[in-house]
């Protein structure tokens, strides 16, 4: 039945990134650059949602595969001296690893436990950081040179730090994760992650080891995170022990929700609505906060699935 | 009879704290049989087939399944060997379609068998939801199909596993004289392909379907046989037919 719909859903994630691509000749400067920093947050919030919206496991310590990546790509150039390409590469690859570390730990538990155990391993992360500042700089971080921040590709140079670029990196990434977990959520694969967040105890009576299909979901989402994270750093340049805070934990879950848990596009509209509500309440309040929760307040009363969720309830059945 | 038996048991045990749901059953079922496991409420009938398909760990004793000693295996690997449970409370996935409910048990047995064609799948998957006449409703999520559609989407996902052990409980539960029917000669056509172990309070039903009884009583096989003889047995009748027949 979802093969009917195929065509109109490739087509659609298609004109999602045509419409980011155009935006990149016509948004002002300012917006240009919060678009670029939206799209990189917004593949950390897919990698959430692999495992959150699709899986049903919810973790309160993703900051932890985010810093695992900003770090690895970060503390590469730094102190290794290691090139930007390869920096990115140890970020990804360090994060991944981590994931699959937290994942053979964790998923021993399940629910509150499993909430509680990744927040305190993020907790860990985060005061390991702190504790290294000789290394990490602590609590300030530390801004990669602008020098560093560029890819030689066969006699081509591209730098970084040039907005334009920037944009396109941030774009090309964020099509990737797109595509990728459009692709995981309609395959056999995506179909048993889905069983299992609607029952794992029938799942597994079906002949599914459901540790292991938990298992590659912990990882491919901590990879995912721990892609934007390296991206971030190469992309921003800063590199900090707050990306790695309880705060950035919550942050996936709260654009993911917004957005529509379980929707491939909701981490994108979530990630972008969140950051122009902050941005917005704050040009003209401090109390910009209590502007924000609100705001979230009214909309999980009233949008209980989220955007694309409420969309995909109510008209379009089709959006995977 | 003289076939070497599909499953057999060996002192298998469950205790429950003090009270011994299984208590030192020895059962064997040959292949090809279509076994009914009959006895009051709390006889151990459902515990005694969850230490079987691997939901419940023995407290001892042993389980072979074909020939091999399984009592060791998870869960999902006894599946994948070929036995299938059917949830006594429906237990499909409410908020998938039909569709997808049987897709998951039918992709798992392709899987197994390195078959990548999704045509394929989506032929088997259609295949199991005609022989339970859900075709029509293969779009419908779960929840939405009435009760007696529900139990038979649950028997599709044990079709669609093409298992050679099919245990059944209590799948008539709920269902209306003429579901039941229907139910019925689907069991046996099911039988012509798998062993089945059906869990069944309906006498009319049991005596319909089983090539013979195992009657359990307070975690023990009370009494065996071929279902006339098992009627006919005083002690039968003393714990369980007694207010039935």
């Amino acid at each position: 039945m979802s093969a009917a719909a195929a065509p109109k859903v490739w087509l659609l994630h298609l004109a999602v990134i045509g419409l980011l691509a155009a935006l990149q000749f016509l948004l002002p400067d300012y917006h240009h650059g919060v678009v670029a920093k939206v799209m990189v947050l917004a593949v950390f919030a897919i990698g959430y949602n692999l495992l959150f919206g699709y899986t049903g496991l919810l973790s309160l310590g993703h900051a932890m595969f985010f810093a695992a990546g900003l770090y690895g790509t970060g503390l590469a150039i730094q102190h290794l001296g290691w090139s930007a390409p390869l920096a990115l590469l140890a970020g990804v690859v360090v994060g991944a690893l981590l994931a699959l570390v937290i994942g053979l730990l964790a998923l021993r538990t399940t629910g509150v436990a499993f909430m509680i155990v990744t927040m305190m391993f993020a907790q860990v992360l985060y005061l390991t950081i702190l504790y290294f500042s000789r290394w990490t700089m602590g609590d300030q971080g530390f801004v990669l040179p602008q020098g560093v921040r560029a890819v030689d590709l066969a006699g081509l140079r591209l730098d970084l730090t040039d907005p334009a670029t920037r944009y396109w990196c941030a774009l090309s990434l964020f099509a990737v994760a797109l595509f990728a977990s459009l692709a995981v959520v309609r395959s056999r694969y995506g179909r048993v992650l889905i069983a299992i967040r609607e029952n794992e105890e029938r799942t597994r009576m079906l002949g599914y080891d459901t540790f292991s299909s938990k298992l590659l979901a912990v990882v491919a989402s901590g990879t995912i995170s721990a892609a934007a994270g390296a991206s971030y750093a190469l992309l921003f340049g800063y590199v900090g022990a707050s990306f790695a805070s309880i705060q950035y934990s919550i942050l996936p879950l709260l654009w993911v929700l917004l957005g529509g848990a379980a929707t491939t596009l909701g981490p994108l509209a979530g990630t972008l609505f969140m950051q122009y509500a902050v941005d917005i309440a704050s040009g003209f309040t401090s109390a910009w906060l209590l502007l924000v929760g609100l705001a979230l307040i009214l909309l999980v009363l009233f949008f209980p699935r989220g955007m694309l969720g409420t969309l995909r309830e109510r008209w379009l059945g089709w959006l995977p | 009879m003289s076939a070497p038996p599909l499953v057999e048991t060996k002192g298998l045990s469950r205790s429950f704290g003090g009270l011994k749901a299984v208590d030192n059953v020895d059962f064997a079922l040959p292949p090809g049989e279509v076994r009914a496991l009959i006895g009051p409420n709390g006889a151990g009938k459902t515990t005694f087939v969850s230490l079987i398909c691997g939901r419940l760990e023995p407290s001892s004793g042993t389980i072979a399944f074909d020939g091999k000693d399984i009592t060791d295996l998870p869960a999902h690997r006894r599946v994948r060997q070929g036995i299938a449970y059917t949830f006594q409370i429906t237990s499909v996935f409410a908020n998938l379609t039909a569709y997808d409910n049987v897709a998951l048990a039918a992709q798992r047995v392709h899987e197994d068998r390195h078959r990548r064609s999704e045509r394929v799948l989506r032929r088997s998957i259609l295949d199991a939801l005609e022989r339970t006449g859900l075709a029509d409703r293969a779009a419908q999520q779960a929840k939405h199909l009435a009760y007696g559609h529900q139990r038979l989407l649950e028997v599709a996902m044990g079709l669609a596993l093409q298992p050679r052990l099919l245990i059944l409980d209590e799948p008539t539960q709920g269902l209306s004289d003429g579901e039941i029917d229907n139910f019925v000669g689907l069991v046996k056509e099911i039988a012509r392909k798998a062993t089945v172990l059906l869990i069944e309070h309906n006498m009319d039903c049991v005596m319909r379907l089983a090539d013979s009884i195992t009657v359990m009583e307070a975690g023990r096989i009370l009494a065996e046989g071929a279902p006339a003889a098992i009627r006919a047995d005083a002690r039968v009748q003393r714990a369980y037919l007694g207010t039935a027949a």
